[in-house]
């Protein structure tokens, strides 16, 4: 880590020597001399921001689902995480078709049923869109820990608000997701951390096209090591992404503290 | 409440439905020729079977050699993660020195770091001992730890175990390994599967460290493989879709033998946040 910070200060190519350059490579991130930089933050943070809530909300509406005694419930259960298995790098090859504009089957869908059609990873402006949409697809992890949660909330609770005369709603919002909270918390970071890092989509599906609307950071990242053979200028960017994390982290943990429950006082 | 129920059992074989459509259409594609393929509206049972696809990637390309690295970096993986991370986890749930829980503390810090932020400093540092495009990258980190994530999770689970079975050990002349290897070990045999499964789906599904790491397109794991073989057989859906199936099956296998104790692993994880 002290060896990448001082090599963040240097020019670095892959096959020579490092030289100190100062604060060269961080100015250059900062003041818009490599555009790619604030294209690829805001690309992540659109991705980040939309596929989160999103995320959350899908897996935990599964989760309520899936806590009531229904049949087939196992079934459910095991089909929902099923995605999740599949390699990352073999998933794409099957979403890349389905996406495809002309031989596709979405879209195939989608004229069968005399819908307008969508250009999905093919047009800057749904490419972001489409990836929240294939993330939804894995959504099963999240759910699995959240259906672990609702199973732990102690019956009493619900039989205490029935006597008071709690509705459904009421029963959501004063039990279940006050003593969810733990579960939502850390569903939460360990989405944001997963949207910072999304690698393999880009890579293998749009190459951070079309025209950057897809140069996710952590391919940036890459894209700038291994690529171009920028160590230096590399290092730069892994520090950003390696502050921006400890600053996120820190700041969902100090907050969780106003809204998460912990019972029993245990932290 | 008749109504909602019906509603809820659409939304759930809906939302089955999204799940295995993926997984239908990957299979059958991966029995068809192209021309089977393209047909309009989509046939859904391949007639003819096509087997081509499947005979192709090991024949054409060197997917069989794909699968004995792949295996290789499994096995060196799992052996380093499954003794490390035991270990550490034991030291500490049950052993007492000092700045253990700052050193607990420190590897938590460290679940929350991006892979991609240790990336370049491991590669350069990597590269100074010669050792890119070798498997030591991939598989020598295991044997240090074992991983954040893995020694939390035993650490909970020793803790669970009562204290008495030690003090028992110990009073007929026992030391920490005769506790760790008699006690401990067996009576967490369902945990240390659970981070067997884990380490093998993790090991198995990586991408980018493969990509970082390995140049030699003989040293290839799979999922590289894979990758390199859409630039080779860009339109040939049929080819593409047996290839992902071959590097999807053991995944599937591994998950399915075991559900039961995964699915108990993930939930163990979340709970405690």
């Amino acid at each position: 880590m002290a060896a990448s910070l001082y090599y963040s200060f240097t020019d670095y190519q892959i096959a020579g020597d490092p030289t100190f350059v100062g604060g060269r490579n961080y100015a250059n991130l900062f003041n818009g001399v490599d555009p790619f930089f604030y294209k690829s933050i805001f690309v992540t943070l659109y991705y980040v921001i939309l596929s989160v809530p999103l995320q959350m909300i899908t897996a935990f509406i599964l989760a309520l689902i899936l806590n009531r005694k229904i049949k087939g419930r196992a079934f459910f259960r095991v089909v929902f995480y099923l995605p999740t298995i599949m390699p990352v790098i073999a998933s794409s090859m099957v979403w890349i078709w389905m996406f495809d504009p002309d031989l596709g089957l979405l879209n195939e869908a989608l004229r069968t049923l005399h819908l307008p059609t969508s250009n999905w990873i093919y047009s800057s402006s749904s490419v972001i869109p489409t990836l929240v949409f294939m993330s939804l697809w894995t959504v099963g992890g999240t759910m699995i820990i959240f259906l672990a949660a609702l199973n732990d909330i102690p019956k009493q609770y619900y039989e205490a608000i029935e006597i008071d005369g709690g509705g459904r709603l009421q029963r959501l919002w004063h039990i279940t997701i006050p003593l969810a909270s733990p579960s939502i918390f850390f569903n939460t970071i360990m989405s944001v951390i997963g949207g910072l890092q999304v690698f393999v989509q880009p890579y293998a599906m749009t190459a951070g096209g079309p025209n950057d609307a897809s140069l996710f950071y952590v391919f940036y990242l890459y894209r700038e090591a291994f690529t171009f053979g920028n160590m230096g200028n590399a290092s730069a960017i892994a520090w950003v992404l390696f502050i921006v994390t400890m600053i996120l982290t820190y700041v969902i943990f100090k907050t969780s503290q106003k809204w998460v429950y912990y019972e029993g006082g245990e932290a | 409440m008749r109504l909602t129920d019906v509603v809820v059992y659409l939304f759930l074989l809906l939302g089955a439905a999204t799940c295995l459509l993926p997984f239908v259409w990957l299979i059958r594609s991966s029995f068809m020729s192209l021309s089977q393929i393209f047909v309009i509206p989509p046939e859904w049972i391949p007639s003819p079977f096509v087997w081509d696809n499947y005979i192709l990637p090991f024949k054409e390309l060197s997917f069989g050699r794909y699968f004995l690295n792949t295996s290789w970096v499994l096995v060196g993986t799992m052996v380093g993660v499954l003794t490390s991370s035991t270990i550490a986890a034991y030291s500490f749930a049950r052993m007492r020195w000092i700045g253990r829980d700052k050193m607990f503390g420190l590897i938590m810090t460290s679940m929350m770091l991006p892979f991609a932020v240790t990336l370049i400093p491991t590669f350069i540092a990597w590269q100074s001992l010669g050792l890119v495009n070798t498997y030591v990258p991939l598989v020598l980190p295991a044997f240090f730890g074992g991983g954040a994530f893995n020694i939390f999770l035993l650490r909970q689970f020793f803790k669970t175990i009562p204290k008495e079975l030690d003090e028992a050990v110990f009073v007929d002349g026992g030391s920490h390994f005769t506790i760790f290897a008699k006690v401990i070990l067996p009576l967490s045999r369902s945990a240390v599967l659970v981070i067997g499964i884990f380490t093998f789906l993790g090991t198995w599904n990586d991408f980018l460290g493969p990509l970082v790491y390995l140049n030699d397109e003989l040293k290839f794991t799979l999922a590289l493989g894979l990758s390199q073989f859409r630039g080779m057989y860009n339109a040939e859906w049929g080819l593409l879709m047996a290839a992902s199936v071959i590097v999807t099956i053991p995944a599937i296998l591994v998950f399915a033998i075991g559900q039961k104790y995964f699915m108990e692993g993930i939930a163990l994880t979340g709970i405690k946040g």
